[in-house]
Formats: C-alpha cells, structure tokens, sequence
C-alpha cells in the first residue's frame, strides 16, 4: 500500500492537480455573459458562471473572495481568466490567485463593454490554454493527494456501506500521509459527541464544537418552522428508509472510518495549513455548495458516497459516486462510478471496499472521468451568509 | 451461499443490542421469515415481519413501547411515538427526533 502513486500535474506551488483546467471566472453575476462568451470562443476553456458577488459585505463578502480565489488557486486549473464589471474586486481575485504563480489575468467591463473585453480576454484565455495543454503528467505519491468527502441522498444503505467503505479509504490513505476532509456541519445533529471525540486533541475537539454550536445557534434556530423534516433529512433521505437527524448523522460519520482523527477546523473555503491528515470544513449539507466550499479549499478528488443517488458534479474537482444500494445500481448505474452493494450481500468485506475506492481514485486521478464529468455535471454554486446591501 | 461463502442476508443489524434492523432486499412481504446478520458481533437471527417493508426501510426486533428510545449504531437515533410490536416497520409515522 505505501507505493499507491498516481500521475497528476504538480504546480509551481508544489500542490498536484488531477486535471487541467483553464479557468473563465466571473467576479460577480454580470460578468458572467463574458466568461461564457470567451469559453465559446475558445474550445476547452470552462467558464464558472454563479450568481453572486454585488453589494456583498462583511463575512459573506469574505467568504465569496475566499471561494473564488480558492476555486482559481485549486490545483486543478491551470490557469485562469478574471472577468468583472470594475476592476477593483476583480483585481483583488487575481492577486490572490497569483500568489499561487500560475497564469492569471483580470479584465474590467466598464469602460470596454462587453464585446471588446470578450475579445481581449479570448486572446489571454487562447495564450494560456495552449500553455496548459503542453503540460505534462508526473509520477506523484499518494501523500501528494488531497481528497474531500460529502455523502448525499443518503439512506440506511450508506450508514451500513458506501460510508463505512469511505471510512475504511480515509484510515489507510491518512496512514500514508494523504490529505482528508469532511464537513457538513447540521448533519452531524444526533452524533456530535462522537465527533467532538474524534478530534487529535481537546482544543481542537472544542473548536468543532463550537462550530457546531454556532450552526445550531445562528441558522437552524432562527430559521426552523418545524423538525426540519424532509430538509434534513431530505425527502429523499426519507424515502430510503432513513427517519431522523440522529440516524442519518450516525451513517454519516461512518465516513471518517475508525482510527484517523481529525486535525483542524476549517472555515467554509479555507485552505488547510496544518500539513497532511485529515481536516473539518465548516459546510451545509447541501451537496453543490460543500463540494464548492471543499474545492476552493483546494482538494483535488471529491468522494461522493449516495444511497438514493444524488447525481452532482463539480466543474473543476472531478466527483466519484459509490453507492452500496442494489436498486440505485440497478435503476440509474450511469451515475455510479463504484458499486459496494456487495458488502449488504456479504460478498464483499470492508477491507475489500476500500482497497477498490482507492484504486477507483487513483484511476480517477490518472485520467479516467467521473459518472459526473462525463454526463456534464458542473455543479458551482457559491455558498451565501446573508442578503446583499 | 455466495462467493465469500456467506448466505446473503435480508436484513443488516449494526451493532448487538440494537432494537431495529434494515432490510437490504427488495421485495419483502408481511408476513415473511427473514434471515439477519448483526454486523460487529457477526451472528445471525430470523424475524418475521407483520409488514410490507421496502428495501433500506427498519422494522423492529423487539417489541417496543411509545417513548423508547430506539437504538441503532449503539446509539440513540430518536424516540417511538407509538407502540411497535416486533417485526413491525418503524419510520416517520412512529419514530421521531430528539434534536430541533
């Protein structure tokens, strides 16, 4: 197990991405016509379009450079073109993905219009995706590799399988020096005292929990009209046969296995700074926005583990779907990138599982495209704290 | 007997002790026998279940009264609102949150 490689393409920062993207990225809503326009002028660029980014303030605001120049300075992309409508905050996002070293360019609409920016940053974008493309793979150990972890639609099958099977990946691979995260911060309601123990030390323990703490207090309170029934659990988590937070929290920390524990508390989007093992990211639950939160923390991998079969993607950091439930596998097999139902059969054990999803994220790391990736699932969406100014 | 040498079961319990299992199977009728594996104790037990219960769905392995705690994993995952005999289904319309 200690020689598990890969072929990914390390970047002047020394961070190994699996796939290599040359990124349009809209500062804010208005901008996204002319990210669009430059990836259709331009084949194989990806333009990033959301909704957000105009009268933002404080934390949330924040929180939306945080994302942008995180999903700029993931490994993943190679290069990147700013597009907004002033060139202040635009200028902002390129400094911070500069500090990475890789290609980065800002363009203003004011003053320019559309068409003639469109044009000048096609020209930028075609210069830096030739570059991109003359870049080569290299052989890079698995210590290299940062993989970030969310279930979705799950049900008891996820509690009782594709969890436990992520778990099992999570202790062999932080063993070898791996970089791992997890979040999700209202589903773990019901099994709080668990994670709070799984911590590397107490300090780090009461950060989660005041983290936790905090969740509860500052959105589910406020807010709730009821037990948050069909929200979480989702109506779907329902339908699979899953009843309360308490359950569904229990099959969810199934994912961070039995031995690794977690070394720090990650705001939403943050980058991890404490070297390998496995961290905490502070998220909602909703699938697209905790995988966008995890990818602008600069994890390269993203471990999907579904019971009903949620079916997101992610533009820039590929999503691999596993599922233990026979009737997903049979019903909708095109989203799923490994099958462990045979651990409900008793065909298969834990161990077997794990050593399987490794080797299926090392060939996704090598190349092979996600369920996701190859039916276009692109799913970016911005996490937002509160309402615009 | 399949390729581990291991009968396929129709229901998973996690942990001894747990007062639900979960059928793994698709089309399990009322009235049925089923064949269970307790995951951490690795032991066996039959049930047979008054219900319809779908795949991924719980039933109970004992008899249960409104208010108990039902535990799962080991751990408490909410309190039964009405009484649940053994082998009946156990969901929305009987169990609920502790949390929220």
């Amino acid at each position: 197990m200690s020689d598990l490689t890969f072929f990914g393409y390390r970047r002047q920062n020394d961070r190994v991405g699996i796939r290599n993207h040359v990124v349009l990225l809209p500062l804010d809503d208005l901008s996204n016509a002319a990210c669009e326009a430059v990836a259709n002028n331009i084949k194989g660029t990806l333009a990033l379009p959301h909704h957000y980014g105009r009268l933002q303030f404080g934390e949330d605001l924040e929180l939306h450079f945080r994302t942008l120049i995180g999903t700029g300075s993931n490994p993943n992309v190679a290069a990147v073109v700013v597009i907004g409508i002033e060139p202040g905050w635009t200028g902002r996002v390129v400094e911070g993905v500069a500090q990475t070293g890789k290609p980065v360019q800002g363009f203003a609409i004011e003053q320019h219009g559309d068409i003639d920016t469109i044009a000048a940053a096609s020209r930028t974008a075609k210069d830096f995706l030739q570059a991109a493309s003359e870049l080569t793979r290299e052989k890079c150990p698995i210590a290299d590799l940062w993989v970030s972890h969310k279930c979705g639609e799950s049900d008891t099958t996820s509690g009782m399988g594709a969890n436990p099977t992520v778990g099992n990946f999570i202790d062999k691979t932080d063993a070898l020096g791996a970089t791992n995260c997890f979040g999700e911060t209202s589903e773990i309601t019901g099994a709080e005292h668990l994670c709070r123990e799984r911590a590397a030390t107490k300090e780090i323990g009461d950060k989660w929990f005041a983290t936790w703490q905090a969740y509860m207090d500052e959105v589910i309170e406020p807010h709730k009209t009821s037990d948050l029934a069909e929200s979480q659990p989702t109506k779907g988590n329902i339908e699979g046969g899953l009843t309360t937070i308490e359950e569904k929290a229990m099959g969810n920390l199934q994912k961070i296995g039995k031995n690794a524990r977690y070394i720090d508390v990650l705001a939403p989007a943050e980058t991890p700074e404490k070297g390998p093992g496995l961290y905490y990211m502070d998220t909602s639950s909703a699938a697209a926005e905790c995988v966008t939160l995890q990818a602008a923390g600069g994890f390269a991998v993203h471990v999907f583990p579904t019971g009903q079969g949620n079916i997101i993607g992610n533009p820039i950091e590929p999503v691999i779907k596993v599922t233990a439930n026979p009737r997903t596998v049979r019903t909708m097999g095109e989203h799923v990138d490994l099958d462990v139902s045979g651990l409900l059969r008793r065909e298969m054990n834990l161990d077997q599982a794990g050593d399987a999803l490794i080797d299926m994220v090392l060939r996704t790391c090598n190349g092979r495209l996600t369920a996701a990736e190859a039916l276009g699932h692109r799913e970016f969406v911005m996490t937002k704290l509160y309402r615009s100014a | 007997m399949n390729r581990l040498g291991n009968q396929p079961p129709d229901f998973l319990v996690h942990e001894q002790g747990d007062s639900v299992g979960v059928v793994v199977v698709e089309g399990i009728f009322t009235g049925q026998n089923l064949n269970g594996w307790v995951m951490d104790s690795d032991q066996t037990l039959t049930v047979t279940v008054n219900e319809n219960i779908p795949l991924g769905h719980k039933f109970a392995l004992a008899d249960l009264k409104s208010g108990d705690a039902i535990i799962k994993y080991g751990q408490d995952i909410g309190r039964t609102v009405a009484d649940i005999p053994k082998g009946n289904h156990v969901h929305v319309h009987n169990l609920k949150t502790k949390k929220w």
